[in-house]
Order: C-alpha cells, then sequence, then structure tokens
C-alpha cells in the first residue's frame, strides 16, 4: 500500500482528504464534498471559466496549459455531443500522485469532471485510467456508482434540469495513450496512436465532437478552486502559476513520497528539507525535476529553481507531470540514460519515423556505448540523433526521449567519455542491467 | 464479420458472469467499439489470454472482424495471445525502481523461480515479466503481481510474497490454475 508522508511545508489542498476515508460519499460529503459542484450549477458556465481562469491554474499533466484558457477553446454551439476526459493514464516514469488521488479521494475527480462538463456544455464525461490501476480503477467505478445512486450524476443532478454522466474506462498498457489525441483513440477502441493537429481536441476530439481533456489532477483540483475562490487559490502559487503541486519525491532520497507543495517552491528544498537529502550520506550528483522526459539538472542548477512551469523552463528543463528523481553520485549516467530511452523505444507506438526509429538507433547506441563498446564519435551522434527527433514527430513522445537525452550528453560527456575504449563502467554495480551487445 | 441475426446462441468461451458484464459493457458507449479495449482485458482476465475463441467471440460482440481485434490487441502491452502463469509477476525496472534496486528484486525472482525472462514454471503458477514504470514511484521498488502492487521491497522480501501466492493458490483449490 502506497504510504503517506507529510512534511510542515506542505499546503494540502489537493490532498487535503488523503488517509480521511474520503472515498466513501458520505465521508466526501462531510468533508466539504460536492458543495463545488452545486455552486457552479447556480453560477453557470461563463462564472465557472472566469473562475478557473483567475485561479492561474494549470494542466498537471506536464504541458501546464492554463486549464481555463483551454476550456473556453471549447465552441459554445456544436452540432456534435461535447465531452469532458479526464487522463488518468499515469504512466510518465517518476510520477504517482493520480495514483494517490484515484485511492483516496475519487469523488474529487467525479466532482471536478461533473464541473467541467458545466463549464463547456457536456452531458458525458470519461474517466480513463491506465490499466495497470484496477483496483483503482475498482474504487473510482463505486464511487461514481455511489454519485449516481445520490443524484450527483444522472439525468437530473442535484435535482436540477442538467443532465451529466460518467463513464470510466481503463487502458491496457501504453504510455503512448496518455498523449490525448492517442487517447481519444483508444477510448474509441483503436490503437494508440497520436492524430494530426489542429483540429485541436477542443473543436474536434472524442467521436468528432469537442472534447476537453484534462489530468486526473487538474481536475481534482478544480473543485478545490471553486471552493476557495479563484484569489485565494491562486495567491498560494507564484505569478501565472496557481496554487499548489503534487511533487512525486523518488530515487535516492531519505524520504520519498508524494508531498503537495506551493507552486515556486524551492528545488533544492524539496531534496534536502522535504526529502531529508540524499540518502545513506551520499552526495547529490543530478536531479530530474518533472519526469523521465524533463532534462536532468546539475547540484548547482538547483539551488535557486523555484519550481513553476515558468522558472523551470527558463533553467532548460521541464515541470512536466510532477517527478522529482533524486541521483546521488555512485549511479552510472549513462546507464540511467540508456534505461530512460529503453523506455521510449519500448513505447514508441511507431506512427511517426523520426520516433520510431530514433529511440531504436538512440537505445542501440547507448546499450554498445555502456557495454564498453562505444566509439569517440558516438557521444555526438547520439546527441546528433535526439536533436533530429526534437520537433519532427506527430506527438510529444519523440520530444520526450529527445530532450533529456541531449541533457544527459551535454551534462555528463565525461562519463560517456569514461566509458570509451572497452573500459569497464566505473560505476558498475551489483544487480545492474543484463544488457546484450547489439 | 459478424451476422445479423439477432438471436446468436449464447456464448460458451465465458462465464455467464462475465458475458452479462459483456453486454452491458457495449451498451454504455455512444459508439460500441468504445467497448473494445476494456473487454479485451477482462476477457483475458478469465480465460487467461486472448485465444483464438476469445477473439472471435469479441470480434462477434462489437461487430468488427478478427482481424481488426488482433491489430488493436497487439498494441496494447498488458494483451497477450498466449498463456501467462496463475500468478503473473511484474517487476518494473524503470529509473526510480533501478535507482532502488529494482534489478535486484528481478534478479532475485529469476533465481527463485528458475525462469527465463517472461517464462512460465513448470506448475504454471507464476510467471515473470520486466515491466515498465507502473505507478509507484515514490515506493519504489515495486511490482504487481497480477493487478496486487507490493511496494518497498527489498530482495529477501521476494521469498514471502512467492509463499502467499503459493497459499492463496492452494486455498483456491488448484482452481482455475
Amino acid at each position: 500500500m502506497p504510504r503517506l508522508v507529510s512534511h510542515p511545508d506542505e499546503v494540502k489542498i489537493v490532498s487535503r482528504r488523503f488517509g480521511l476515508g474520503a472515498k466513501e460519499i458520505d465521508r466526501y460529503i462531510e468533508l466539504g464534498g460536492y458543495q463545488s459542484a452545486k455552486k457552479c450549477l447556480d453560477q453557470g458556465s461563463d462564472w465557472i471559466i472566469n473562475e478557473i481562469k483567475a485561479s492561474n491554474l494549470r494542466g498537471r499533466g506536464g504541458a501546464g496549459f492554463p486549464t481555463g484558457m483551454k476550456w473556453s477553446f471549447v465552441p459554445k454551439q456544436s452540432a456534435k455531443p461535447k465531452y469532458v476526459l479526464v487522463n488518468g493514464d499515469e504512466s510518465e516514469p517518476g510520477t504517482c500522485k493520480d495514483h494517490l488521488i484515484f485511492l483516496h479521494d475519487p469523488h474529487s475527480v467525479i466532482e471536478g469532471t461533473i464541473i467541467a462538463g458545466l463549464a463547456i456544455g457536456a452531458k458525458l464525461g470519461f474517466i480513463y485510467l491506465r490499466g495497470e490501476y484496477r483496483y483503482l480503477l475498482e474504487i473510482v467505478e463505486r464511487a461514481v456508482a455511489d454519485a449516481y445512486a445520490r443524484g450527483f450524476l444522472g439525468k437530473n443532478i442535484f435535482g436540477s434540469e442538467t443532465e451529466f454522466n460518467i463513464i470510466t474506462q481503463t487502458g491496457a498498457g501504453a504510455y503512448e495513450v496518455g498523449e490525448e489525441s492517442a487517447l481519444m483513440e483508444s477510448l474509441e477502441g483503436k490503437r494508440g496512436i497520436p492524430r494530426i493537429k489542429p483540429p485541436f481536441p477542443a473543436v474536434v476530439g472524442l467521436y468528432g465532437g469537442p472534447t476537453v481533456i484534462n489530468n486526473a489532477e487538474t481536475i481534482a483540483t478544480v473543485p478545490h478552486v471553486i471552493a476557495m475562490g479563484a484569489a485565494e487559490y491562486a495567491a498560494v502559487g507564484t505569478p501565472r502559476n496557481g496554487g499548489t503541486r503534487l511533487f512525486c519525491l523518488s530515487g535516492h532520497v531519505e524520504r520519498p513520497g508524494v508531498y503537495e507543495l506551493p507552486m515556486g517552491y524551492n528545488l533544492k528544498r524539496i531534496v534536502y528539507d522535504v526529502g531529508g537529502g540524499v540518502r545513506d550520506g551520499r552526495q547529490l550528483k543530478a536531479v530530474v525535476p518533472g519526469g523521465s522526459s524533463t532534462p536532468v539538472l546539475l547540484p548547482n542548477e538547483i539551488e535557486n529553481l523555484g519550481m513553476d512551469f515558468d522558472q523551470v523552463g527558463k533553467a532548460g528543463s521541464m515541470l512536466g507531470s510532477g517527478g522529482v528523481v533524486v541521483i546521488d553520485d555512485q549511479t552510472c549516467m549513462v546507464e540511467f540514460a540508456l534505461r530512460t530511452m529503453s523506455f521510449y523505444q519500448h513505447e514508441s507506438c511507431g506512427w511517426c519515423i523520426p520516433c520510431r526509429e530514433g529511440t531504436d538507433w538512440l537505445k542501440k547506441s547507448l546499450t554498445r556505448f555502456h557495454a564498453g563498446f562505444g566509439a569517440a564519435k558516438d557521444i555526438d551522434n547520439i546527441q546528433y540523433l535526439a536533436e533530429n527527433m526534437l520537433g519532427r514527430t506527430f506527438c510529444p513522445l519523440g520530444d520526450a526521449a529527445a530532450m533529456p537525452t541531449i541533457a544527459f550528453v551535454k551534462k555528463f560527456r565525461n562519463e560517456f567519455e569514461d566509458h570509451l575504449h572497452g573500459k569497464p563502467c566505473p560505476y558498475s554495480r551489483q544487480g545492474a542491467p543484463q544488457l546484450t551487445v547489439v | 464479420m459478424s451476422s445479423e441475426n439477432p438471436k446468436v446462441p449464447s456464448s460458451t468461451v465465458f462465464s455467464p458472469q462475465l458475458a452479462a458484464r459483456l453486454d452491458a459493457l457495449v451498451e454504455q458507449y455512444p459508439v460500441k467499439r468504445s467497448a473494445l479495449i476494456p473487454m479485451l482485458l477482462y476477457a483475458q482476465d478469465e480465460v487467461g489470454c486472448l485465444s483464438a475463441p476469445v477473439v472471435s467471440e469479441v470480434a462477434r460482440r462489437i461487430g468488427i472482424s478478427e482481424m481488426d481485434v488482433r491489430n488493436v490487441a497487439s498494441y496494447y502491452s498488458m494483451l497477450r495471445f498466449k498463456p501467462a502463469g496463475k500468478y503473473k509477476i511484474q517487476v518494473c525496472t524503470n529509473i526510480c525502481c533501478m535507482l532502488r534496486g529494482g534489478y535486484d528484486i528481478y534478479e532475485r525472482f529469476r533465481e527463485e523461480l528458475g525462469v527465463d525472462p517472461k517464462g512460465v514454471t513448470a506448475d504454471g503458477l507464476f510467471s515473470l515479466e520486466e515491466v515498465e514504470c507502473i505507478g509507484a514511484c515514490s515506493w519504489a521498488p515495486a511490482i504487481q503481481v497480477n493487478y496486487d502492487f507490493h511496494d518497498e521491497l527489498t530482495p529477501e522480501s521476494i521469498p514471502g510474497i512467492l509463499d502467499s501466492y503459493r497459499e492463496k493458490a492452494k486455498a483456491d483449490g488448484g482452481s482455475n490454475a
């Protein structure tokens, strides 16, 4: 069972009901649940969208797009039905926050979905969970059934004339399906390959209808924004980065766990104060700030780094999905780069060539390198290959594979050079991956 | 393609419970085909894999060709056309688990079970597989046995986990093995 952690610096908004039994609907209501949805029902679409815009809530899936703006792109009038789609296909290595939301507070996702539906004028929402999260799907399914039984979902929600329904859906193992258009393909019963954009989902989405698709954490945050008021929520964070963020702290840290901290919280303090520093008294080598696809940062780069979308972007990386991976000084960065690339190579859907071929060649190059058969020119080749994938694919998976690789080569070139001329990996340790030379 | 005959003989591929569940599943979406992926997964959970009769039955229920079903199923890593063990051990070795000893966990399972990657034990009880991130990064190293998570593991904890599933299998009386 995932262990809950806490730290005095936390500002618990999304996680405030964690560990309080809120998956039971009565408990959720006792803790203030479903009040926000009722309020939104009274206030109407324009008010909701303005409130979410004013809160500076930005998408928690990784891209950080302003949520209120995304909702405002959905046309008011539409010949085709509109849909709300909740992306719970959490698969970015380093990320396990939606796991806790579904486990401890499934009704917040349901309530947020209702509010999104009211905002855009949709009658149907889908909550899509990755296939591996079966026990969480069962929790969400029961929560949805409970919400129907209370009349919070269905033909006349909260006794009004408004209809809203929710369908839960399971995936079956595919990182790529976390990409919004691939998720829609999957939900339509197809292979999860991305669609070309434009048109964007807000105009042509699921079943060809206008669709709002948000990350589960974003949706779970919405009822809290309404309850607190947009101004108060925005004030918790930094300019243009409202509220808090669930940071999933993992790797070589004393106290790993999911911590809710204000946007803009210092990354060095996340590692040393919140996480208790590098474990076993070792030194810090690097930090991946926002899931495996975000470029790695060096210890000197995290000194004064505030964790919001803009500051991390300025530092040459991304806030991403909130997965903070701490790496100690006894880790081989070539091996780390290789394991990262093996993942993207496995998950590339194969739809576009730069990603399909690029990830494969990069994995082969890195495998050869790590095994000690690399040539000096391979270091530049790895970088060259990765740079040529950037921006040349239908969906961001190609970028997600290329961006961290470029950073690994640039920031740890010396470690790549240490592997040249058949030298054994200087950081090799027991249990290192069994790699076949290609 | 499936016939338009409304009275197709009831399926013997699935249990009555599963058949009823799948009947309800296809009805809930605006488009029937949206039921395809959950249907395949739920069918696999019961039957063990997407055998030819399963593919055929799912194709009939959705109203698409068997080749179409196979084309979609082959995309998703959890769906398989060959049987695995009763208990499928999926060890995450992605970065966060790797940093905290995921490969040691994987190696210990290999030793204990004496199987190769994706192999099944002789008694059919366990199969072992290295998998990508399962969303338990802050509680690494983690594994899944079927749909159950086990986290914050050490190699020493592995024999106990295996024993607990051996006992579970005994308690099931060997049914569905």
